[in-house]
């Protein structure tokens, strides 16, 4: 079996939201191996996104531990996040999250500026296949295109491992698919571990293995003998 | 091109802030005129200083000055070994009546002894035109320039001077200049008069034998080694000087021109220092809304750069950046602006100061200390809106900001039966939503009606001060002073002349008060138990009746000394029999102007164990007769000035349209200036939060003028709740201000007419009105879709 990047135990999280309190996560174990495709799937509420906060550093469990290869996240602060975030994760957003005011290039440059060796912004581009819009303005993009614009922005770092929550969320089927297929050569031709975030069953099929989140705990693994590619996926 | 050059997040920056250039614009400006202030005043300050200390320098002006009633010249010796004395220059000085053509009324030329060979040895005599006087012409005098330029006189002009009596005819050779008189300014008097005080220089000789001073003098200066105790000068000089009629002698510091000169500087000083702090304030404080306004709409952008690795300090240090590209934009503008108007304001120093040269120079001291300034304080401003903003964890930052909670607002509530309109409902459950922003927003206006109210308000503690100097305090129309005191005799004499209806004696007297270690030098007026004419008066108590057996002092002096009621003070008179006496502070008064210590005129003559006499007397005229008032009183040998009160009070007023109408412009400008950016700044903070709330009622079928009706009604709201605030936070700092400002000079109290106060208020919602239009104009452009479909 491939080493594990992350490994979760007993991770639970409780948020305070104004006057009522709110359990996302109620003790998950949970593990992402190299160069694994993962997709995580759940309705909405089920504490998927919460637990990939936690994954890339952007959140703290309220308790259990979570470890990224030998180092534990539970116990970083701040500083530590941070440049854990910077060297090692990629992420996408459900709502693309691009800086308004800068050009698509200049998207990805925001993160190849604070990194070492990272790629070309112009090849991450390319590899999402948006090399033909690279001056554009995240207004003058479709909401596909500026998707793969934060791909790009995610993978141009040459992250460990890649978190998208709900990447084709906002999206219809045909530029979903042009989204997931770009997630799909990233994990396959750079090695990426990848976990996708999403309440649609359907892209499941994709993944290498799915793990099922309800109600804040995991109700089920299941690993796919067989990979389909993205133009096979039955939405 | 450039752009290409910077890093991604400063490109960021360079495109954030040009979409919000309206608001940076509006920030800018506000920053730019704190700084336009702080260069025009401070600048000023700084020329002013450089300036007078190199005339000081160069024209060897006296370290301490002593004046007396005649010594002989062999004194001057044994005044040259006093401890830490370099130079010693003695001189005749008298004041005359002059006979100037074209002038009815009569002024007073102070003339001055010049060296019957060479230049004085102290205090130096510039000459601005014409030639130096011919030792062999006794009629020959330089003549001040100020005095000159009032009359248009030039050398080869001449005048007439009342001379021990007899009238003597002056010819102008020259026109000068001297550090003693940089303010030309008569004892006595609280304005300069350059119409009716001129100083002449003239040949010693010639001087002294009019005035029966030769191988004597009456007026020593003295200069002194540096680090040489001034006090230990004084205290040998005195008692040298005695025998003599010295009538104490005084630090330059106390010298008349050098005094006013020191009080205007410290107080261009205070006004350089506090009022454009007070716009900085305010300027901070909008950055301080505007920017978390404008990081509350980038939370989504600040927790994704957070997702992608950059840290705390680096986000905190771009947003900041904002903040120091506005004030910088804004610092330089204003240094722009302060060092043009500072040139223009010197000019104004040049009527009122008179040195060789007075040249403006902004100091680069200055200008950097003005832009650090405000980069100082823009910082400070941004920094809780920054810190809040990127200390938001990144999970959180993710996720919009949870739905306002909002409730039935309390009017709504009180007044249950009554159905409010659907937009004033909005406007006011959307206040109550947010009592704090609200407030700020609220406070942000007031401060703009404060800094009007600050500007404009000087214009009404002038006037009260005039009141208080010119209706309250002097009623007389004219003072006429005798070279030398009378007896009471002379009221009468006076009470003859044609015109005069009443009259009132004045015995003043030259004394050093001292309390402990603490002296002051000065001039003892006695009056009246009640004087009708030269009235006492407390700001709070209204016309004082003189106590007997005790003086009644300006509460300023009372402080200079540490004395208050029923303490005792030793009270040294330094004329005639130079009696010493312990007497009692009987009263404080709040006064206006000046130092001054008051008694019953029959205390004073009592202490100078001499029968009734008078130094001058005040007097009331009938209009019809002024003219041959004048006449006659000009051609009395005893007079030695007469003032007059329209004088007085026509002077102080071109004074103040000179001198405090320009200040007060800018003042009212710049404070025009906050008031619009306080208000279009709240007005596009609040369009661009509620942008998609408006677009969606803009969908639901509501018209233009429905929704520009509740964005805009809400500003209106706040600016009306502004207004009186605004008020009161102006009193506060107006008083501040004057806290700062008052001196031994002058103690203004800050007052406003409520007619001001209306002027601020149009202004402010004129203000209002028209960022309310620019605003509105964008609402008219929303563009629905494009609203609604952004996340943000």
């Amino acid at each position: 079996m491939r080493p594990a990047i992350f490994t979760a135990r007993g991770v639970t999280k409780i948020y305070e939201m104004g006057e009522v309190t709110v359990q996302a996560l109620r003790g998950v174990d949970f593990d992402l191996f190299e160069g694994e495709f993962l997709v995580l799937l759940g309705p909405s509420g089920s504490g998927k996104s919460t637990l990939l906060n936690i994954l890339g550093g952007l959140d703290v469990p309220t308790s259990g531990e979570v470890l990224y290869r030998d180092h534990n996240l539970t116990q970083a602060d701040d500083a530590a996040l941070t440049l854990y975030r910077r060297d090692h994760v990629g992420f996408v957003f459900q709502f693309y999250n691009l800086i308004p005011s800068l050009t698509a290039r200049e998207n990805v440059a925001l993160v190849t500026e604070i990194v070492e060796a990272p790629m070309q912004p112009e090849a991450a581009l390319e590899l999402v296949g948006l090399g033909h819009r690279l001056d554009h303005f995240p207004a003058q993009l479709s909401g596909g295109e500026q998707q793969r614009v934060a791909i790009a922005r995610a993978i141009a770092k040459r992250p460990e491992v890649l978190l998208c929550d709900e990447p084709t969320g906002a999206l219809d089927i045909t530029t979903g698919s042009l989204v997931l297929e770009a997630i799909a050569r990233v994990n396959r031709d750079l090695g990426t571990a990848t976990a996708v975030i999403t309440h649609n069953a359907a892209i499941a099929g994709m993944a290498d293995r799915v793990v099922r989140l309800a109600d804040g705990r995991v109700a089920g693994v299941h690993t796919n003998s067989q990979k389909i590619s993205v133009s096979e996926l039955q939405w | 091109m450039l752009l290409r050059r910077l890093r991604i997040l400063d490109r960021k920056l360079v495109r954030d802030l040009w979409a919000m250039r309206g608001q940076a614009l509006a920030i800018a400006v506000v920053v730019g005129a704190g700084v336009t202030m702080f260069v025009t005043y401070l600048s000023n300050f700084d020329s002013l200083q450089r300036t007078r200390a190199a005339y000081y320098e160069e024209a060897r002006f006296a370290d301490v000055f002593a004046s007396l009633t005649r010594a002989p010249l062999s004194l001057e010796p044994r005044l040259r070994e006093l401890p830490g004395v370099t130079a010693v220059d003695t001189r005749v000085v008298a004041d005359v009546t002059l006979d100037v053509p074209a002038m009815t009324e009569p002024a007073v030329g102070r003339l001055i002894s010049l060296p019957d060979a060479g230049e004085p040895r102290l205090n130096g005599v510039y000459l601005r035109s014409g030639r130096w006087i011919d030792p062999a012409r006794p009629d020959e005098v330089l003549a001040s320039e100020l005095f000159c330029e009032e009359h248009g006189l030039a050398p080869g002009d001449s005048l007439t001077a009342i001379i021990n009596g007899r009238r003597r005819r002056l010819t102008i050779v020259g026109v000068a200049l001297s550090p003693e008189y940089v303010y030309a300014i008569r004892p006595g008097e609280i304005v300069p008069d350059t119409r009716r005080f001129g100083i002449f220089w003239m040949n010693r000789r010639a001087l002294a034998s009019a005035f029966n001073m030769e191988g004597g003098f009456n007026d020593v200066s003295l200069a002194l080694a540096p680090g040489a105790s001034v006090g230990e000068a004084i205290a040998a000089l005195d008692p040298l000087l005695e025998p003599y009629g010295g009538r104490g002698a005084i630090p330059q510091g106390l010298q008349v021109s050098a005094w006013t000169l020191e009080n205007e500087l410290s107080q261009l000083q205070t006004f350089g220092f506090l009022v454009p702090l007070i716009f900085l304030g305010v300027a901070a404080f909008i950055l301080h809304i505007a920017l978390t306004r404008a990081l509350a709409l980038q939370r989504a952008q600040i927790a994704a750069m957070k997702a992608l690795g950059y840290s705390n300090g680096t986000l905190a240090w771009h947003y900041i950046k904002w903040a120091l590209v506005i004030a910088a934009a804004g610092a330089a503008g204003g240094v722009v602006l302060g060092a043009w108007l500072g040139a223009q304001l010197i000019d104004l120093y040049n009527e009122f100061f008179r040195f060789p040269r007075l040249s403006y120079r902004l100091s680069a001291g200055v200008a950097a200390a003005s832009v650090a300034g405000s980069l100082v304080v823009a910082a400070l401003g941004a920094q809780a809106a920054v810190r809040r903003a990127v200390r938001l964890p990144p999970a959180e930052a993710m996720r919009p900001e949870a739905p306002a909670r909002h409730r039935r607002s309390p009017i709504e509530r009180v007044s249950t039966g009554v159905a409010l309109p659907l937009a004033a409902r909005m406007v006011l459950r959307n206040l109550e939503r947010q009592p704090g922003r609200a407030l700020i927003s609220v406070v942000g206006i007031a401060f703009a009606v404060a800094v009007l109210i600050v500007g404009m308000a000087f214009i009404d503690v002038m006037d009260a001060l005039m009141n208080e100097q010119f209706t309250r305090l002097m009623r007389q129309d004219a003072t006429v002073g005798f070279v030398e005191p009378r007896s009471a005799r002379a009221v009468y004499d006076v009470r003859h002349l044609p015109g005069v209806m009443e009259t009132e004696p004045m015995r003043t007297v030259p004394a050093r008060l001292r309390a402990g270690s603490r002296t002051r030098t000065l001039a003892i007026t006695g009056l009246p138990d009640a004087p009708r004419l030269n009235r006492v008066i407390d700001r709070e108590r209204g016309p004082v009746t003189l106590p007997r057996d005790g003086l009644v002092l300006s509460r300023m002096l009372g402080e200079v000394l540490a004395v208050g009621p029923g303490d005792e003070l030793q009270v040294e008179v330094l004329e005639g029999r130079r009696p010493v006496q312990r007497m009692r502070v009987a009263m404080l008064i709040d006064d206006t102007l000046g130092l001054n210590a008051y008694m019953r005129i029959e205390d004073v003559t009592r202490l100078l164990r001499e029968g009734d006499t008078v130094s001058a007397v005040a007097l009331t005229l009938d209009p019809a007769e002024q003219e041959r008032f004048y006449d006659q009183v000009k051609a009395m040998p005893a007079v030695g000035g007469v003032s007059l009160r329209e004088a007085t009070l026509r002077n102080f007023r071109e004074m103040m349209a000179e001198n405090m109408n320009l200040q007060i412009s800018i003042n009212v400008i710049f404070a025009a200036v906050i008031a619009f950016g306080v208000v279009y700044n709240a007005a596009r903070v609040s369009l661009s939060e509620r942008s998609r709330e408006l677009a969606s009622l803009r969908v639901m079928g509501f018209t233009r003028a429905e929704i520009s009706l509740m964005l805009l009604g809400e500003l209106a709201v706040l600016t009306a709740a502004a207004l009186p605030v605004g008020a009161l936070i102006g009193y506060l700092l107006g008083q501040l201000i004057l806290l700062g400002f008052n001196n031994e000079m002058y103690r203004l109290t800050f007052v406003f007419l409520p007619g001001t106060v209306a002027w601020t208020w149009l202004i402010v919602i004129l203000a209002a009105a028209l960022s309310g239009l620019a605003v509105r104009r964008r609402l008219d452009r929303l563009d629905l879709v494009a609203v609604l479909k952004t996340q943000e």
